[in-house]
């Protein structure tokens, strides 16, 4: 779509040059460039890959407010929304913006907002209300360093564990986590898909340099694009449950507006949606939202693993911070060392069972990451026969990356 | 491999359009089938402080994003040449605007001075398409993307009104380059 | 097949799941849930068209008891939820229940910008002066000097005017009237149902149980009685002297009037743009 448009714009504008030799031979180049160029091969920008991703993945409802640095986002879907009859709506805050998306939700529209740090925090409440309503919709979070207002235009990984914990009362959270524009477009993809299936709030986080990183990307054709559509009940109004207890605690959910006149509440509620004090199904409803997750991790969990097939070192790390790690990796290789990355796409629910077979054959692991130590805890919790040693922290905060050379002087410290 | 790809970085001060020339290039890049990155670095506000774009141009998956060991960099301030110089590598090539720039205390071997900004206004009535000059300049020195590709490009990344002014500006930076030290 | 009960209200309510509902006897809450029905059944609209969406307190826990589609929500939020269902929905009618503290504290925001955007939502604000729910604390509307768990000395600070502050914020409809006045309550509930535009009408309500103890207030009926004694319709405040017209709670419709709605805004907007794109 972005494609065509801006391929439209070229041809509009012929080059009005002089008829001189050389520009002549530049003229026909030119002609040449533009038939043979790879139509979907576009420059983009991690928040408009977001954007894009958003719209091909059926997002027709979007509330935000306006935060450096995932501003893009709303601003492309401004524009584009009304264009496809679908809704885009700033509200007066982030609290606003999540309870809106889900209202939405709720009345069948698929949801998504985009912020970062500071919205985020705000949003927490709403996205616990999405939770326990088991209500689908996806919340962009594009972070920022350091509490507060911090440093807006800075990258940092600080986020990881809010996104899991944030919102108060212990419910478990699916969290993607890109780490190029191609995959931001991908797993905002993903995102949405997933909060369908399993009637949720997900989270994508992106770091600040892939929200705002251009990068060569090749968007697949629509016909490819998988979308997944919440399931609708097929039973009659008096039927129907809200909290059905379908395969693996994925039940179908009506839309208001279609008959069944349910009820949702942020209290504990039984099956039907109507609040409960009883202990019995207080647990069971708590159960089930841990369940869903939790029986369904194989479909949840994505790893990639480069280079780890003979690997005695691993790096393990996500987003921005992994392409430093390929990056030493490579020269590293150059000099005879056998290092690999494991990278998490799914960061929430972690990838327990995965990292543990893939670290198992490890010497050393290193941790390399943009905040004081988050994803380093998972990692111990999970190597527990390594000593404290032989799982290395690289930590920055200070808004700058972690560099292909920071992991390299690693790597050779761990040799 | 790592030689394979080819790192520039557009250095200066905010409101000199050092981002907008930076995604020119890159999608000059794709027209030219490169893969690219191109990231950018500012302060918080749009006009003054320092501000710097990273083009990555390479046949391979580009793994890290940001420039660390440039193969070019274009300069448009002191503050700038001083804080990026280091990082140039030894056979790199430095491009900067002596409109600015004054004191070069460590020249490298490739070292091309121009005054961008002023020949920007003389030439073209104003500053404000310095940087497509300079631009111009740096990929017909460097010979890292097409003259089409960047003019493809130009004319797809700048709002129509804008157009011709910058293909002078474009031109005039080949102009520039051909006979440099001539 | 004597004697058996069929008022309308047993036609909305959720009988068989729902009851005993949880307000206290006397509590002012059954009369605003009476009086919406009513004028629900009167307007004769499909009820699987419209949505209650309330907040947190005493007062918000009305959508539980009433068969539509119901959604109870986050504290301050109703109005930012109802938001999202209206403009993906615009056809349903879209009913807020909220309270003084819900909608003029902690949700004050959404409010005024609601109101200022004249979304078509109709916004029932039970004030009962007090935090109802949480046992009692001070609200934005408890009254000056009034005692509060949380103002055990007196309340010193000034108390919002709800509907001047609707009023202000660019609300097209702004009524406001008493739990003691029903039928008129009735009536404002479906003028503004009726009215394409944000609207707010404010029921002044009794908490007999928690504001009445507090500030001596005697009991619910006590209270009912100084709702009809102390109010006046806004009609005949002009005729009265000054000194009759203090204190009084001024009840009637105090705007009514046609605005852009942003739905209907959003709508025409969405068809330029797509008739530009040329689709
Ligand atoms: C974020 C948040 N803060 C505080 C509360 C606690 N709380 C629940 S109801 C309520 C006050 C309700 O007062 P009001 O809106 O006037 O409703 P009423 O109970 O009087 O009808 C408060 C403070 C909450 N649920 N959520
Ligand atoms: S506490 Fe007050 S407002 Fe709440 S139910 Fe009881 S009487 Fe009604
Ligand atoms: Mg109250």
């Amino acid at each position: 779509m972005l494609k065509t448009k801006k391929s439209e714009s070229t041809k509009a504008k012929t080059p009005k040059t002089e008829p001189k030799k050389e520009n002549a031979k530049q003229e026909s180049k030119i002609k040449e460039l533009q038939t043979t160029r790879e139509r979907k091969t576009v420059i983009m920008q991690g928040n408009e890959a977001v954007a894009y991703g958003a719209l091909d993945a059926g997002v027709n409802f979007f509330a935000g407010y306006p935060i450096t640095p995932s501003t893009e986002v709303a601003e492309i879907l401004a524009a584009e929304l009304p264009k496809r009859g679908g809704v885009f709506v700033q509200m007066e805050d982030e609290i606003a913006s999540i309870c809106a998306i889900t209202g939405a939700s709720l009345a069948g529209a698929k949801s998504l907002t985009a912020t970062s740090g500071p919205g985020f925090s705000l949003m927490q409440e709403g996205i616990g209300f999405a939770k326990i309503t088991e209500t689908p919709c996806v919340v962009v979070n594009v972070q920022r360093l350091g509490p507060s207002t911090g440093m807006p235009t800075s990258p940092a990984q600080g986020d990881i564990m809010q996104a899991k914990w944030g919102s108060h009362g212990d419910s478990p959270s699916i969290v993607l986590y890109p780490d190029s524009v191609k995959e931001a477009y991908e797993l905002t993809i993903r995102a949405v898909n997933l909060s369908e299936k399993y009637r949720t709030c997900v989270i994508l986080l992106m770091d600040e340099v892939i929200g705002h990183m251009r990068e060569s990307v090749r968007l697949p054709d629509m016909a490819n694009v998988r979308v997944i559509n919440r399931i609708k009940p097929t039973v009659p109004p008096h039927w129907y449950k809200h909290y059905d207890e379908n395969q693996k605690y994925l039940s179908p959910l009506a839309s208001y507006g279609e008959g069944y006149r349910f009820h949702v509440t942020g209290l504990t509620h039984d099956a039907h949606g109507f609040p409960t004090n009883k202990s019995s199904e207080g647990g069971e409803m708590m159960d089930r939202l841990r369940k869903k997750i939790s029986y369904n991790i194989r479909d949840l969990v994505q790893i990639e693993s480069h280079q780890m097939d003979d690997a005695k070192i691993a790096i393990f790390t996500a987003g921005i911070t992994a392409r430093a790690a390929k990056a030493a990796i490579a020269m590293a290789r150059y000099e005879g060392i056998k290092v690999g990355l494991l990278r998490p796409l799914t960061i929430w629910p972690f990838p327990d069972d995965a990292v543990r077979k893939m670290l198992r054959n490890v010497d050393t692991v290193i941790v390399p990451e943009l905040n004081q130590g988050q994803l380093i805890h998972e990692i111990r919790r999970l190597t527990k026969d390594k000593s404290d040693g032989d799982v290395i922290a690289i930590q920055r905060v200070n808004g700058q990356l972690i560099t292909p050379n920071d992991i390299l002087r690693k790597i050779k410290e761990a040799c | 491999m790592m030689d394979k790809s080819y790192e520039i970085r557009l250095s200066g001060s905010g409101g000199q359009g050092l981002i907008l020339a930076g995604i020119i290039l890159a999608r000059a890049a794709v027209i030219d089938k490169h893969k690219v990155t191109q990231t950018q670095s500012y302060g918080p506000e749009s006009r003054g402080g320092y501000s710097r774009a990273d083009v990555i141009i390479s046949d391979r998956e580009i793994y890290s994003p940001e420039a660390t060991n440039f193969n070019c960099l274009l300069a448009l301030t002191q503050e700038a040449c001083d804080k990026y110089l280091f990082d140039l590598r030894e056979t790199g090539i430095l491009i900067i605007d002596t409109t600015y720039v004054k004191n070069l205390a460590l020249a490298a071997d490739n070292t091309y001075e121009l005054p961008f900004t002023e020949i920007a206004m003389e030439k073209l009535g104003s500053p404000i398409s310095t940087n497509v000059l300079s631009l111009a300049f740096l990929v017909k020195v460097t010979g890292i993307v097409s003259e089409s590709a960047l003019e493809i490009s130009l004319r797809e990344s700048v709002k129509p009104a804008f157009v011709d002014l910058n293909i002078k500006a474009m031109k005039l930076g080949f102009d520039l380059a051909k006979n440099y030290g001539k | 097949m004597a004697n058996i009960p069929q008022k309308v209200v047993h036609q909305y309510l959720r009988h068989d799941k729902k009851f005993p509902h949880v307000w206290c006897a006397g509590c002012s809450n059954g009369i605003v849930l009476g009086a919406i029905i009513r004028a629900l059944a009167s307007m004769n609209l499909n009820r699987d068209d419209v949505v209650m969406v309330s907040g947190i307190g005493c007062s918000s826990r009305m959508p539980v008891y009433i068969d539509l589609n119901t959604l109870h929500t986050l504290h301050g939020r109703a109005i930012a939820f109802a938001t999202g269902v209206k403009l993906h929905k615009p056809h349903m009618k879209v009913i807020v229940i909220t309270g003084d503290g819900d909608c003029t504290a902690i949700g004050g925001n959404h409010l005024i910008h609601a109101a200022r955007r004249n979304i078509d939502l109709t916004v029932i604000l039970v004030n009962n002066n007090i935090y109802g729910m949480t046992g009692g604390q001070c609200s934005p509307t408890t009254p000056h000097d009034a005692i509060a768990t949380t103002a055990p000395y007196g309340n010193i600070e000034p108390d919002f005017n709800i509907c001047n502050l609707a009023l202000g914020a660019g609300a097209s409809f702004v009524a406001r009237t008493t739990a003691f006045h029903v039928i008129e309550m009735q009536n404002y509930f479906q003028s503004a149902m009726e009215h394409p535009g944000f609207s707010l009408i404010e029921v002044v309500s009794a908490c007999p149980v928690i504001f009445g103890r507090l500030n001596k207030k005697g009991g619910a009926p006590q209270m009912m009685k100084e709702f009809r004694d102390n109010s006046i319709p806004i009609t005949a405040v002009e005729k009265l002297p000054p000194e009759k017209v203090v204190g009084k709670i001024q009840r009637g419709i105090l705007r009514q009037e046609i605005r852009p709605e942003y739905c209907n805004a959003y709508a025409e907007l969405s068809a330029r743009v797509q008739e530009k794109e040329g689709k």
